[in-house]
């Protein structure tokens, strides 16, 4: 049975890092409509340039302030050059323009940094909680838990942010409807730029954190993918739908692959968490906390 | 001027229903086709038929295929590689399984298989909508690319699942050279092509038009929601199991599942929105765009970088050529679906109508 928790545990605590992703991903589509692919290759660009940074002698803090400012500037590059002409345009096309931005972030990411894997080091170990372990036999790293209490700390902020703040109600008054909020005033590209750089901000998190965890390297971009299915699953505009879907996906991934993988040979994790979200989604096609979605003709 | 559909008079209903009603496209597509039988064959060089041409022409039908699906269907797939894949594995066995199966009937099959993963993969569309279906198919893409790799008896337990194709033979004569290859791939995508064309203006094409403009109107007139959006999903992957087949044996000769990334969905999805959804011709310009377009880099880039070295005398460095033409690809994509949305067949629509009244303007 322990070992049941501690896979549990484990998965529950792995499902935070891909809500660390997935909340990336929501920011933008709740703001603006844009499915924005190219979150995995800002988590990227973000670790490396934060490592990049740090290695040329920045000091931790520094490396962490100049790397957000570089992920900001960034974000309102994007909104100026890639979004501002292509407002009004179908989904789709600017859900090509991130896949264009995706390959532009790759490709510049590499040539600034170089494509070798570089290490990154946070102070945390990954190693077991001892007092945990004597008393129950679980096995939970510590670095899970860090991650898990970043990843907290980042949700409380960004829901008092959205709550409380003006910059949040304008915020989540473009999400309603955008024209509306064009009309009562509200500076609709300058709610995007602080978007896209919130989302920078985001990924910059949790590229420290896959970073720190699987080392800094290309494979970061595939993040995203990981995050996908924990998009879906949580509905696109939730926040809260971001964590708990991440969860979900976690848990239910790492059970199947112990006690489901076996059976099938093995390498199921490429696709089981998409099968998990589509069975969800067959019952709630827009997600657990999506905005329900009526047809009118 | 030029193009001027003024005075072709339709007298009968045959003339009505032509395919290309109006002359000029009629003798435009016509003079394409000529073109690419008879004199591509005599000025085309062996790198050319098979790095660039039959690439295009493979990678066409697949955009064709997705462009069924999403451009006319408006069902967004990102799993097209994978029907590609079961295209590919299908044809293989069949021609392997079945003894003296005709090849042409073992690549229809194959296109058959993938049209029934298809429908499965399909299913949930019924349910969900836009960007979670696409998220969906994502499914499709991990599912059979693993279980292709998983269950050897699909590679026939060749080592790492690699399967070489075997030769090409139709009655008898067999397609060894890149010509005789080239000319296959021609008339099949040609055919497939044409039926296309005529099924996006026939009753299903009109009922997948109507479904994806929006779909709870369509319902209310009377269309059948889940027979048009499965059909459409089984024409697409058929077109993209064709097109994954003729990929194995035309193309790269030997192929293994990895071949079918997701990378490989997305440069079709390109395809598809450079070209121009919901148009057959988008398919073919948009295929060409992106088949040309890394290989132009290619060879741009480090001529470029000599140039640099010979005024300067100094050059990039080899690793940051590669990433520049990551970076190029990327813009240049931005760029074009800034400059034009619609794609490059709105360009071509455009240019028609412009030449409707060239060169006297008024």
């Amino acid at each position: 049975m322990s070992f049941f928790f501690e896979v549990l545990i484990g998965g529950l605590l792995s499902g935070v890092m891909y809500s660390l992703v997935a909340l990336g991903f929501v920011l933008i589509y709740k703001a603006s409509g844009v499915f924005n692919f190219a979150q995995g290759a800002m988590v990227f660009f973000a670790a490396m340039t934060f490592v990049g940074l740090n290695e040329a002698g920045l000091g931790f803090w520094l490396a962490f302030v100049v790397t957000t400012g570089v992920m900001v500037v960034g974000a309102l590059l994007t909104e100026r050059i890639v979004l501002r002409p292509l407002v009004n345009q179908p989904q789709i096309t600017l859900f090509m323009a991130t896949i264009g931005l995706t390959f532009f972030l790759e490709g510049l990411t590499q040539m600034i940094w170089g494509s070798t894997p570089l290490g990154l080091e946070l102070g945390i170990q990954d190693q077991p909680l001892d007092w945990l372990m004597d008393k129950t036999g679980i096995n939970v790293s510590q670095f899970d838990l860090f991650a898990a209490a970043v990843a907290g700390i980042l949700v409380a902020v960004l829901a008092v942010f959205f709550q409380k703040t003006r910059i949040g109600r304008a915020l989540r008054a473009v999400a309603d409807d955008h024209q509306a909020a064009l009309s009562i005033g509200i500076p609709l590209q300058q709610i995007w730029g602080i978007v896209w750089a919130t989302a920078g901000f985001v990924a910059l998190v949790s590229g420290l954190m896959w970073g720190a965890r699987n080392g800094v390297q290309f494979a970061l971009t595939f993040t995203a993918l990981k995050a996908l299915p924990v998009l879906i699953l949580g509905g696109f505009e939730s926040v809260p739908g971001a964590i708990v879907g991440g969860l979900i996906v976690g848990a239910s991934e790492k059970l199947a692959e112990v006690y489901v993988g076996p059976m099938v040979g093995g390498g199921i994790e490429s696709w089981v968490a998409y099968v998990i979200a589509l069975l969800f989604l067959l019952v709630r096609p827009e997600g657990l906390f999506g905005e329900k979605h009526i047809d009118r003709v | 001027m030029l193009y001027r559909e003024a005075g072709q008079f339709k007298t009968a209903y045959a003339t009505d229903q032509q395919i290309f009603p109006i002359r000029q496209d009629r003798v435009a597509v016509i003079a394409v086709v000529a073109f690419a039988f008879l004199v591509v064959p005599v000025i085309g060089n062996q790198y050319w038929l098979s790095a660039i041409l039959i690439p295009f022409l493979i990678f066409s039908l697949a955009a064709l295929g997705l462009n069924i699906l999403t451009g006319y269907a408006g069902q967004l797939s990102l799993g097209t590689a994978a029907f590609m894949a079961v295209g590919a594995f299908a044809a293989y066995n069949f021609v392997l399984r079945v003894p003296g199966i005709p090849l042409l009937v073992a690549f229809a099959l194959a296109g058959g298989c993938a049209a029934l993963v298809g429908i499965v993969f399909g299913l949930p569309s019924l349910r969900i909508k836009g960007f979670y279906l696409a998220v969906a198919t994502l499914a499709a893409q991990f599912f059979i690319v693993w279980a292709l790799v998983r269950f050897p008896w699909f590679s026939n337990y060749s080592s790492s699942g690699v399967i070489t194709a075997q030769q090409m033979k139709i009655f008898g004569v067999a397609f060894d050279t890149p010509l005789e290859k080239y000319l296959l791939v021609l008339s099949i995508v040609s055919l497939m092509a044409l039926a296309a064309k005529n099924m996006v203006r026939s009753e299903v094409g009109r009922a997948w038009m109507a479904v994806r403009d929006m779909d709870v109107a369509a319902e209310v007139i009377g269309i059948r929601i889940m027979y048009t959006k499965l059909t459409a999903f089984a024409v697409s992957s058929f077109y993209c199991g064709v097109a994954g087949a003729l990929f194995a044996y035309a193309y790269l000769g030997t192929v293994e599942p990895e071949a079918f990334t997701l990378d490989l969905s997305f440069r079709i999805l390109f395809m598809v929105i450079i070209g121009g959804m919901g148009s057959v011709l988008g398919s073919f310009l948009g295929a060409g765009f992106i088949v040309m377009l890394p290989i132009v880099l290619n060879i741009s880039i480090p001529a470029l970088n000599r140039l640099l070295y010979a005024l300067v005398q100094w050059s990039l460095p080899a690793s940051i050529t590669s990433n520049l033409e990551l970076m190029v690809f990327g813009g240049l994509i931005i760029f074009f679906l800034i400059v034009e949305p619609h794609g490059l067949a709105r360009l071509w629509q455009i240019g028609k109508e412009k030449l409707r009244l060239w060169p006297f303007p008024h």
